[in-house]
């Protein structure tokens, strides 16, 4: 790219620039307008202190204290918190659908021609395609959100709580295309050819070359600090205990023997996670990779089965999500906590912003950066909008929402019920699905975990093994106990990770926006062809 | 000087094509254009790390079939003092082979015949099979 092409195409950015920043001023304040405005008085500012009990450790103090900071937020009607770090996150997802001229909607298309290998050159095949890095990325995300963080959802906010979550989901959208595509642009290259990408590297790199060395820096170690905490916890802990938990269920409950040594399943997970990340056993991974999206299948199928069975149904079910997302009728929490509950399950489920699917999408190999921001903003597509709206279709028709005992439920419970409504036999199969997406899960995360340490400590083996043992040490603890504190904690790492990274996508903006729409142009003008359909 | 493609593998049904390709080239002025192709397809799962290594992995598979199934090949077609290019690909067999025919302008397709994996040929097709039906120029399956 020439000195000149690249003035060319800022030059009158500039004023449309300070225009869309004006826009998204003013569609940033009117949402939180609205947010406070619609929201049933009164809003209630609790003290950010903790309290804690006389018998507090010192880490359920730092955790309480992290714990409380991050996940800080007024309550309304004191029933939910809005939660600043979800705040965080939509402002940062609105910023970017406005700033990226609706990335999301006008790059669809070409996101599915991507995946398909219509731009795919012949000469690269055998490199990683963008269709791999986007499953990798999804298997990673694809889990416990998709199936428990819906139940919770319906259960607090009500049907409405559906609407509020695709909304968020589509925003997100943008988010990733941004995050995703900084991954590839700033991946860096090995001498053995192999490759790291993410947000460390944009951060230290980007932020860097915008004239701020140290800060990137320091962006970048609390990023891959973050990171090694959510990778331990919410991506390991919180798995292998949500898994024991539906293992026990369908094996004879808390009494049993399973239940009564629940780290006997630990131990099993930690076997066979242990098996794939120090063992090198592919096979184990190859076998999960291939199965999480036959599960996947498997279970939209079992929604299918379910919403056909009640075909007549669900025009009334997108009734009460449309009525229940704006008139907040039969929710708890009215119009704000449909909405709130919504925004909050969307960000958990997929992982928009918070930086980590960057790191899984940095492998593909692509002269342009920007074709992996397109494919990467399936992604919250088919997380958010599609499996997620299906669960909730399914918890909603079958009613199983309006259980009065939904919110003590939980999760996963919850959306068992929806379906044993109409196939008896499908709980067994969710909680092997269940064990399958934890696992794949935890394969992912401890990934990040590991790319994160071997960010830290300069690629040494000996650090990265530690860290792996440290690992699976967390696999066995997470399924043992509630251990609230600890899971508090990793939750709020893994949102914390949203910190520097959003902090970074704002810095570099300019950045962003330039690789979008300078490839966009040159999409347009038939500068980057298809090649010819295959045979 | 017309250009054809012979697909080659490491099978004694490659050598075959190769050496009657070489023979027909003679003949005709040919220039022969060797084509491996590796199996991959750009749709399957893979891990984080299988990813991470992907690139290496690559190069080194294209390394080996240059060494192991092309040399033999490019020996073939230098004792017979016919020009010769070579392509080593991933892909599916039949596709690449096509894409590279019609890109490298070719007038004729050789393959060997392995028949040696006679229920997986039943149920997808054999690469000369598939050939043999799609190719817009003749095509020579070598027994």
């Amino acid at each position: 790219m020439g000195e000149n092409t690249m003035r060319d195409s800022e030059t009158p950015q500039m004023g449309s620039a300070t225009k869309t920043l004006g826009i998204i001023g003013a569609v940033v304040a009117a949402f939180y307008v609205v947010i406070f405005a619609l929201s049933p008085k009164p809003i209630t500012f609790p003290s950010p202190v903790p309290e804690f009990a006389p018998d507090a450790t010192l880490f359920d103090k730092v955790s309480g204290w992290i714990t409380g900071l991050v996940f800080y937020g007024p309550s309304a009607n004191g029933e939910y918190t809005i939660r600043i770090v979800v705040i965080w996150l939509i402002t940062a997802a609105i910023f970017f659908t406005i700033w990226l001229g609706f990335i999301n909607v006008r790059g669809f298309k070409h996101a599915i021609d991507l995946v398909r290998g219509k731009y795919s050159d012949p000469n690269d095949a055998g490199e990683v395609s963008h269709f791999q890095a986007l499953a990798t990325a999804v298997s990673g995300t694809v889990g416990l959100g998709n199936i428990a963080g819906v139940a919770i959802a319906i259960a607090i906010g009500g049907p409405g709580a559906t609407f509020w979550m695709i909304v968020a989901g589509f925003l997100g959208m943008s988010l990733k295309a941004a995050e995703c595509m900084l991954g590839v642009k700033y991946r860096q290259e090995h001498a053995d050819g192999t490759v790291s990408g993410g947000p460390m590297y944009y951060l230290r790199d980007a932020v860097k070359d915008l004239g701020k060395p140290g800060l990137g820096k320091g962006l970048a170690a609390f990023f891959a600090v973050c990171m090694i905490g959510g990778a331990v916890g919410g991506g390991n802990m919180f798995q292998s205990n949500q898994a024991t938990a539906q293992i026990v269920s369908q094996v004879g409950g808390e009494e049993s023997f399973l239940g009564r040594n629940t780290w006997i399943m630990g131990l099993l997970f930690a076997a066979a996670v242990g098996a794939v990340i120090i063992g090198g056993i592919k096979s184990i991974a190859k076998v999960t990779e291939k199965i999480v999206p036959f599960m996947a299948i498997l279970y939209l199928g079992a929604c299918l089965i379910v919403l056909l069975g009640n075909f007549g149904e669900v025009p009334a079910a997108f009734g009460a999500i449309l009525d229940g997302a704006f008139t907040g009728e039969g929710a708890a929490g009215g119009v704000i906590g449909a909405l709130i509950v919504g925004f909050q399950r969307a960000a958990f489920s997929n992982e928009a912003g918070l930086g980590s699917a960057s790191v899984a999408h940095s492998a593909v190999r692509t002269k342009e950066p920007a074709t992996e921001g397109f494919v990467a903003s399936l992604e919250p597509f088919i997380d958010t909008i599609v499996i997620c709206t299906m669960t909730a279709l399914t918890i909603i028709i079958t009613k199983a929402y309006l259980d009065p005992a939904a919110s003590e439920l939980g999760g996963v419970a919850l959306t068992s019920n929806a379906f044993a409504s109409v196939l008896p036999w499908f709980p067994k199969v969710l909680a092997v699905a269940v064990v399958l997406f934890a696992f794949s899960t935890m394969i992912s995360w401890s990934y990040y975990g590991m790319k994160a340490t071997g960010y830290l400590f300069g690629d040494n083996p000996l650090a990265e093994n530690v860290f792996k043992v440290i690992f699976l040490g967390f696999t066995v603890l997470g399924s043992i106990a509630s251990l609230g504190s600890v899971i508090d904690f990793s939750d709020s790492m893994i949102f914390m990770m949203s910190i520097p990274n959003l902090i970074g996508l704002y810095l570099l903006r300019n950045v962003i926006r330039r690789e979008f729409s300078h490839y966009r142009a040159r999409l347009a003008s038939g500068e980057i062809k298809e090649f010819a359909d295959r045979h | 000087m017309d250009t054809i493609v012979v697909g080659v593998d490491n099978s004694e049904a490659s050598t075959r094509a190769a050496e009657f390709a070489v023979d027909r080239a003679q003949k005709n002025h040919w220039k022969i254009v060797l084509v491996h192709v590796i199996p991959w397809t750009p749709f399957s799962f893979q891990t984080a790390s299988e990813n991470e290594h992907r690139h290496r992995e690559r190069q080194r598979e294209l390394e080996a079939a240059t060494e192991q199934v092309i040399a033999p090949m490019v020996e073939i077609c230098e004792r017979g003092g016919v020009p010769h290019e070579e392509i080593v690909r991933h892909g599916k067999a039949s596709e690449t082979l096509l894409d590279i025919s019609a890109e490298s302008g070719a007038v004729h397709i050789i393959v060997g015949r392995t028949g040696d994996s006679g229920l997986r040929d039943a149920v997808f097709g054999s690469v000369a099979n598939r050939l043999a039906q799609h190719a817009s120029v003749p095509v020579t399956v070598v027994p």
